[in-house]
């Protein structure tokens, strides 16, 4: 679904990204860690298409397109989503309003009918009982005056209603209690199906326990230092990430898949 | 006497015919005069006046305008045509300043509403009556454009309510205008009366289609009664090139609440005039302003809140998104007289840039008097949040969807204060489509 080759990337005069491998299949999920500035973000964005970071080298393709050529809106109309670290305010943008216009975007480039208020809201309810999120949070402005758990929600929430086909986690876990970890997790997982893959950030082993990756890789300096396991999490828990800075890089993170837990 | 087509000369002769056709009571005949010698003398304002540095009127002045020809054939089909709002409810037309019967509907005017045209009112025996309100707000002396409207009085609109009475459906009045071969000078003067203790709603909608300059010179002049609520909407899509100059003036009576929306959305160059006055203590003023342009548009606001009273409350909100090679011009002046203690004035003025050809000049005026008030104003200028555009593109929406959608944000607080329902949907749908091209 996603071939990432030596990809580098900067934004201004700094180099961020320096040599990124990375092949995610349908029905996958990938964990990226890392130490703070190690780059997890800036992959993020490159993939999602922000125009600060440039590419300099490498090529990424998605579904067999080349990514790098696609606007912003391409990309998620082909089924990329990224669930941001920081989900942006913005006051006086209706939430349900912006949700409805980017599913009936989508629809449209998948060939499918637009959806009318009606049918949008009862999806829409549907998807929300599932995340546990309140009703209320569709008529409030994108994001504005959010709580950090509900900022997460909500990214989780439109990737519910607009069902890509690769979704990007950013740190959807930082900041979220053990309750709310369980929601988002349950979500995700639900979400979870052999054609659909996932890429999750994080920092810590525990969202690892709700949504259990296939694959884990460590970036460090712009690069994937090691790749294994969902048990390299637990190692990299344990010791911290001291001990493979160092060391030489990466393997394959092209292993057999294994078999997709549902929880 | 030669007549040159650029200087005032042509207007005096037009003055000369005009006062030829039409008789005025005795106190509108002078003041007709009056206001003719006053713009004689002022002559069109140029940029070396303060109040028109930055609003070059040049264009307007030198093109030979003339009184609108009559009986010009304009449908239904015409006014259907500018899409404008329609509320449902009393509408009166007119069509280049003069009263159109046949467009326009006054069913459902409630009990103790009266709402005629100017010619008609003067032409009935209580023409002396209405005549007092006349020019007391909008002062000739200083101000050609308004002496240039006085010295043409003679139609426009004159809305009655009577002391105590609650009108629901807003009244709808409606300006369009439409030069033929030559370009035409429309001069509508509107008379608001909201007796001691009523609610009404007006809206002002004005329009034009054509390719011939036209000028729509309005001069609106509203009394609001002791403890009235009067709510004032005016909507401004003129022509791409239409020029228009309007002035608002309110008196508010004492503990009464006076709302104002002068939203601009089309014109070559637009300057709406807001003066508020309150004349008793206790009154509370909303005064917002939107405005929207692109290309080579001019659009300036000028505002001024008169607290001449004691324990005033005044709230002033105008935002521009500005386009293309757009200028926008705002003033706000608010003056509070020596004895307006406990005067509360909230100043602001906001501008989104959406191409860095625009250009906006904001500028607070606070002349304050008194001691025991509280005065705050700000002005702020930004562009489209670059994180917000990508954050909605990244959800599937192109950039021109997602740029209107963050101009439409942009303007979300003012619309939401707009009343009339049918107004704001129309508000929300012109603003989710509206993109300056190239920027
Ligand atoms: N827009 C930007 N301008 C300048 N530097 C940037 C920008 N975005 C990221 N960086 C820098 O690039 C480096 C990598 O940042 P990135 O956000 O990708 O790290 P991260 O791995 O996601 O870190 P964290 O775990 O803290 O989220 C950091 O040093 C950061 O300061
Ligand atoms: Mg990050």
């Amino acid at each position: 679904m996603l071939v990432v080759r030596n990809l580098h990337a900067k934004v201004g005069n700094r180099q961020i990204l320096n040599g990124i491998d990375l092949t995610v299949n349908a029905g996958e999920v990938h964990a990226i860690m890392g130490p703070n500035g190690s780059g997890k973000s800036t992959l993020a964005g490159v993939l999602a298409g922000r125009d600060e970071f440039v590419v300099t080298a490498g090529s990424v393709t998605f579904k067999g397109q080349d990514l790098l050529a696609l606007e912003p809106e391409e990309r998620a109309r082909e089924g990329l989503f990224l669930a941001f670290q920081y989900p942006v305010e913005i006051p006086g943008v209706n939430n349900a309003y912006l949700l409805k216009a980017a599913l009936n975007e989508v629809r449209k480039h998948r060939g499918e009918p637009v959806l009318d208020a009606i049918d949008f809201l009862t999806l829409a309810r549907e998807r929300m009982k599932l995340l546990g999120i309140d009703d209320s949070l569709m008529d409030r402005p994108v994001n504005a005056g959010f709580s950090g758990g509900e900022k997460k929600r909500n990214e989780i929430f439109q990737m519910a209603v607009l069902e890509p086909s690769l979704a990007i986690l950013d740190e959807t876990d930082s900041g979220l209690d053990i309750d709310a970890l369980k929601t988002v997790a349950a979500g995700v997982n639900a979400m979870r199906s052999p054609d659909r893959a996932m890429v999750v950030v994080t920092h810590y082993q525990r969202l690892l326990n709700y949504i259990v990756p296939d694959f884990v890789h460590v970036l460090s300096d712009g690069r994937i230092v090691k790749s294994g396991g969902k048990e390299l999490a637990l190692e990299l828990e344990e010791k911290g990430y001291g001990w493979i800075e160092s060391a030489p890089a990466a393997a394959s993170s092209e292993a057999p898949p294994q078999t997709v837990e549902s929880v | 006497m030669t007549q040159v087509a650029t200087s005032p000369h042509s207007y005096a002769a037009q003055f000369a015919r005009f006062t030829q056709q039409t008789t005025l009571p005795d106190a509108l005949a002078s003041l007709r005069d009056d206001a003719f010698s006053c713009f004689d003398r002022l002559g069109f304002p140029t940029t070396r006046l303060e109040e028109w540095r930055f609003t070059n009127v040049a264009p307007i002045a030198e093109t030979p305008f003339v009184a609108p020809p009559t009986g010009i054939d304009y449908t239904r089909a015409d006014l259907d045509a500018l899409h404008l709002t329609r509320l449902g409810g009393p509408e009166l037309v007119f069509v280049n300043g003069t009263f159109a019967p046949a467009l326009s509907t006054t069913d459902g005017v409630p009990a103790g509403v009266r709402i005629r045209s100017l010619a008609t009112v003067l032409a009935h025996e209580d023409a002396a009556a209405v005549a007092v309100h006349l020019g007391r707000l909008a002062r000739i002396e200083s101000h050609a454009f308004t002496a240039l409207n006085t010295a043409f009085l003679c139609d426009g609109a004159v809305v009655e309510v009577a002391s105590g009475v609650v009108v629901d459906t807003p009244i709808h009045l409606l300006f369009v205008t439409r030069s033929g071969a030559e370009p035409v000078l429309s001069q509508p003067r509107v008379l608001v009366v909201a007796g001691a203790n009523s609610q009404v709603r007006v809206v002002e909608s004005h329009a034009g289609d054509g390719e011939t300059p036209y000028l729509n010179n309005t001069v609106t002049e509203i009394s609001v009664g002791d403890y009235a609520v009067v709510d004032y909407y005016t909507l401004v899509r003129e022509a791409a090139a239409g020029f228009r100059i309007g002035s608002l003036h309110a008196a508010l009576g004492r503990s009464s609440n006076f709302s104002s929306h002068i939203i601009t959305l089309g014109g070559a160059i637009v300057r709406n005039e807001a003066r508020l006055v309150f004349a008793g203590e206790g009154g509370e003023c909303t005064l917002n302003g939107l405005y929207l342009a692109k290309e080579r548009q001019l659009v300036d606001n000028q505002t001024t809140i008169d607290h001449a009273q004691p324990h005033c409350d005044s709230h002033e909100l105008y935002k521009g998104i500005l386009g293309g090679r757009s200028r926008a011009v705002f003033n706000g002046k608010i003056i509070v007289r020596l004895d307006a203690q406990k005067t509360n004035a909230k100043q602001s003025n906001k501008t989104l840039l959406l191409s860095e050809d625009a250009q906006i000049t904001t500028k607070p005026q606070l002349e304050i008097f008194a001691n025991d008030v509280k005065c705050t104003h700000g002005a702020t200028v930004g562009q489209l949040d670059q994180d917000a555009l990508f954050y909605l593109r990244s959800r599937g929406l192109s950039r021109d969807q997602a740029r209107q959608l963050l101009t439409h944000a942009f303007a979300s607080d003012l619309l939401g204060h707009i009343k009339v329902e049918a107004i704001r949907t129309q508000l929300d749908a012109l603003l989710l489509e509206w993109l300056p091209v190239g920027g």
